[in-house]
């Protein structure tokens, strides 16, 4: 059944759905390639879900359109528009076994019992379930059950693949292990695969694009590095990775751009583009680095005096919060073997590096 | 999303999808007008009658004119009374036993399920008469009372004999309540107190009893209403000074124009629509969602061997006393003579053979009528749990409130609304007068048995995410066959429950029953039951027909049970998985 998928390409066009007085998507517009891999992105309440539903067909917009391989399939009810949805919480029948669950598509389409059975035991087979056919729903783990809900789906052979928060059931070991199943099932089918989640970095490990909403609007879509590096706005530069965030203006200050602020006081920004006027600057943790007062320093970096008030070690790295004049920054600093780091209460320069800076603009 | 509040209507909104079809609103209209036409109109009717100076104009002066006779405030005060304390006594019954099944670890768990649905197989009135020959005044227990001890216990003198036997039958609604608000509780709500530093009796007061106070009070009103709905259990214990015997004596003896019968029943409803409403303000803002994911329920503590002991006794004791009318019944329809002594003094199958001769109609007439109403009542209530729970049909929820009100309305005024709607009207093509046909026993049994089957359907369709139907339309199964395929298979044990239930109830109705039967061909059993019951003569074979009427109800329920006994346990697998 593996070549079976034609990649088809879906579309929203300003599409807006409100209940009463209450929005929740106002003039979302997306466009996904055939055969990607697509993560929609959000808080809970942004709107994602409900994204799902339109296209799946169980919510009408009250305005835009939906287009699936280029046909408008707005008016299509759910069960004409062959779009197939793995549940968040795998709504399995209890009531059928297994292999009813997984034919039960294939007999709505009233094909020869010989090919349901057929296609039915390929799909479990493809999720490594075959032996599971004659159990009950309830028999199963939780694993299982994704693995059957996913069967089901697949089993129809629908144009398009919704996954609806797939991975939030199962705990934190299999969660990382289905996403790589899940990846390496949509790789081999190819199907167009829509995926919703609001684990960031689940989005970004699998996702080869992704949208981002808040509040019922897409915020910015692209690639994970996209976001990570060029976030559109301070909701993509918070919600994309742990960042800093500060306030100030870009000033001209003779010699080059600086960026003051009330916290920090002056920074050179030489190399970011910038115009002059109110602006926040952001900086990842990592782009940051630690040192001795005293200590020979790259003088590539603008250096700032500050002290350790809290550390938390995570592993593979110590995340510093370090305060510098009024403000506070995250740094992030890489962990050794042998290497004590800095106490809380420690005085530290602060280096930053001017070519990891991201000037935003403030328009929001 | 911002408040849970706004999230559930978000959710409701999402779940009713944009708009309702036509055919959802056929249906609901369709069932309004049944509402309208069999439990509106005759109940306002009533009501009108009751306030009608008889020129069109509106007067307090029948109520005057009740209030104004003895016999009548005499009836009044005695059913509130009898209400009252009926409650008081089922509470005593129930309370211990509940608190017993949830709170503690021991064997008699079951046990007390299982005789908490007992008495409601047989109808109090049945019991009534065999209450008397064990606990009356030269019954077996005072008998004895007295040979050994010299004194007796007026247990069934006047009022109490009422009481006494309306209590023990309508305990289990107290019960039943009460286990599922208890057994509702999750552990986090006990130890998160305990953490806080309250125990013992504090903690009872303050957590355990608030928690499952809303479980109680709906069990009290039941029992109330139920009290107050009973004609058979007065009429058998000749306790006619009660509002429910008076307003039935006054239309049937004095006739259908009588102010006095409708004013008494208007008292009736109001006194029910009362004890509803008290139930529904405890229960209001009160839905306290206690149950968490991976719930547990209360603690449950080991008995020390002293409290075993009261434990056991206590259950025991009532046990005996529940089971006293079954038995008495049973000895009753085979006893050949039984009076002034403890037990018959001889025994035959005589009676069982004299029903088998005259009444087998009956049977039939049961039979069809609550076959009829149950089967209604599943139809109807599963088409109105739909429309409430997947649509957004307007009024749906009038629909439920109206199906709920016909809890309120005793089964005499339904009977006396029935009579005065529709006198006069002919059956089309038949020509015989629609109150003198059996066909409004059924339509009674149907309206009055709804709100027991539409709490059994709404249940179930709860228990049933809306993404198992979202699933099947995902999969290409349009709506008729998603509710084919899918709701109605998972639902199969919850709309079983309600049609056992519906039948159960319906086949023991005796209030409206005593009302609307015209001919002896149209009686049904509780009816046959009732007429052989009023005269000494007739006791053994009321008995015998009254223990059919059991076994019938019993095996009924045994087999729907084994019929779709694998589906029913699906409700099993939902709960699991939800």
């Amino acid at each position: 059944m593996t070549e079976a998928f034609k990649k088809v390409r879906v579309e929203f066009e300003n599409v807006s759905l409100a209940y009463g007085k209450t929005r929740v998507l106002t003039d979302v517009s997306i466009a996904i390639e055939p055969g990607e891999f697509f993560a929609l992105l959000g808080p809970s309440g942004s709107g994602k879900s409900t994204l799902l539903r339109l296209l799946a067909g169980f919510l009408r917009p009250q305005t835009g359109a939906i287009r699936v391989g280029g046909e408008d399939v707005t008016r299509v009810p759910p069960w004409e528009r062959d779009i197939g949805m793995v549940f968040q919480n795998y709504a399995l029948w209890p009531h059928m076994t297994v292999r009813q669950n997984v034919a039960f598509g294939l007999e709505e389409r009233k094909l020869p019992r010989a090919e349901v059975e057929r296609r039915t035991a390929a799909a479990l087979d493809l999720v490594g379930l075959g032996e599971f056919g004659a159990r009950r729903p309830g028999q199963l783990s939780g694993g299982q059950q994704q693995r059957v809900a996913l069967a089901r789906t697949i089993a129809i052979e629908p144009k398009v693949l919704l996954l609806d928060e797939p991975l939030s059931n199962l705990d934190a070991k299999l969660r990382i292990h289905m996403r790589g199943e899940l990846l390496a099932l949509q790789r081999k089918l190819g199907i167009t695969t829509i995926f919703v989640t609001h684990d960031q970095e689940e989005a970004l490990s699998v996702a080869d694009h992704v949208a981002v909403l808040d509040q019922g609007v897409i915020q910015q879509v692209g690639t994970p590095v996209e976001l990570y590096d060029t976030p559109a706005n301070r909701f993509i530069a918070h919600f994309v990775g742990t960042i800093n965030l500060l306030q100030g203006a870009i000033e001209n200050a003779g010699t080059g751009m600086v960026f003051r602020s009330e916290s920090l006081g002056s920074i050179a920004i030489a190399g970011a583009r910038a115009s002059i006027g109110a602006a926040e600057i952001a900086i990842r943790p990592h782009a940051m680095q630690l040192a001795t007062p005293g200590a020979p320093s790259d003088s590539g970096r603008i250096w700032l005096d500050g002290t350790v008030t809290e550390r938390e070690f995570l592993g593979e790295f110590v995340r510093y919060n370090v305060k510098v004049g009024t403000g506070t920054l995250v740094v992030d600093q890489p962990h050794y073997m042998g290497e004590p780091g800095f106490a809380p209460g420690t005085r530290v320069k602060v280096g930053i590096n001017p070519a990891q800076v991201k000037v935003l603009q403030a328009s929001h | 999303m911002k408040s849970l509040a706004l999230r559930s209507w978000l959710a409701a909104g999402v779940r009713a999808r944009a708009d309702y079809t036509w055919s959802q609103a056929a249906v609901a209209v369709l069932i309004a007008a049944f509402l309208i036409v069999f439990l509106i109109v005759p109940v306002i009717t009533v009501v009108y009658v009751a306030f009608a100076d008889g020129a069109g104009g509106v007067t307090l002066s029948h109520f005057g004119s009740f209030f104004s006779l003895s016999l009548m405030r005499e009836s009044f005060w005695s059913s509130i009374y009898v209400g009252v304390w009926s409650v008081a006594i089922a509470t005593l019954i129930a309370v211990p036993l509940a608190y017993f099944t949830v709170r503690f670890e021991f064997r008699g768990a079951l046990l007390i399920q299982t005789l908490g649905i007992l008495p409601l197989i047989m109808p109090p009135f049945v019991g009534a008469v065999a209450m008397q020959l064990i606990f009356g005044r030269s019954g077996a227990v005072n008998l004895l009372l007295d040979e050994w001890f010299g004194f007796k216990i007026p247990f069934m003198e006047g009022l109490n004999g009422v009481i006494f036997v309306e209590a023990l039958h309508y305990f289990p609604f107290i019960l039943m309540n009460l286990v599922v608000a208890l057994n509702n509780i999750d552990s986090s709500m006990e130890e998160s107190a305990q953490n806080l530093g309250a125990s013992g009796i504090r903690l009872f007061r303050r957590i355990v009893f608030p928690l499952a106070m809303p479980g109680y009070v709906a069990g009290a009103a039941l029992v109330f209403i139920k009290v107050f709905d009973d004609l058979g259990t007065p009429l058998v214990l000749h306790q006619t000074n009660l509002l429910a015997p008076q307003a039935y004596l006054r239309i049937t003896s004095i006739g259908i124009e009588d102010p006095i019968g409708y004013v008494a029943s208007v008292i009736m409803v109001i006194a029910s629509l009362f004890a509803l409403w008290l139930s529904m303000w405890t229960m209001r803002g009160k839905d306290y969602a206690t149950l968490q994911r991976g719930y547990a329920g209360l603690a449950k503590r080991r008995l020390s061997p002293g409290q075993t002991v009261l434990a056991y006794g206590w259950i025991a004791l009532v046990l005996a006393v529940v089971l006293a009318p079954h038995l008495g019944i049973l000895l009753l329809s085979l006893a050949k003579v039984w009076s002034f002594s403890v037990l018959p003094d001889a025994y035959t199958l005589e009676h069982y053979a004299t029903v088998f001769r005259d009444s087998p109609r009956m049977i039939g007439n049961t039979m069809l009528y609550c076959g009829i109403a149950a089967t209604l009542d599943v139809v109807i209530a599963m088409a109105i749990a739909y429309l409430m729970l997947r649509t957004r049909v307007p009024g749906r929820n009038a629909l439920d409130f109206t199906v709920t009100i016909a809890l309120a309305i005793p089964g005499v005024v339904l009977g006396i609304g029935y009579l005065r709607t529709f006198r006069g009207i002919e059956i089309p093509f038949t020509g015989e007068l629609l109150t003198a046909s059996w066909i409004l026993i059924a339509l009674g049994y149907t309206v009055r048995r709804l709100p027991y089957a539409l709490r059994s359907c709404v249940a179930a369709l709860q228990q049933l995410h809306v993404s198992l139907e979202e699933a099947a339309e995902n999969l290409g199964a349009p709506k008729r066959r998603t509710i084919l395929r899918v709701v109605v298979p998972l639902m199969a044990g919850g709309m079983l429950a309600g049609f056992i239930i519906s039948f159960m109830t319906a086949a023991v109705e005796l209030s409206m029953t005593l009302m609307l039967v015209s001919s002896q061909n149209d009686a049904p059993m509780s009816y046959g039951i009732y007429l052989y019951l009023q005269s000494a003569a007739g006791r053994g074979p009321g008995a015998a027909l009254g223990i059919l009427a059991v076994l019938i109800v019993a095996v009924g329920t045994y087999l729907s049970h084994r019929l779709v006994g694998s589906r029913a346990n699906t409700a099993g697998d939902i709960q699991r998985m939800a």
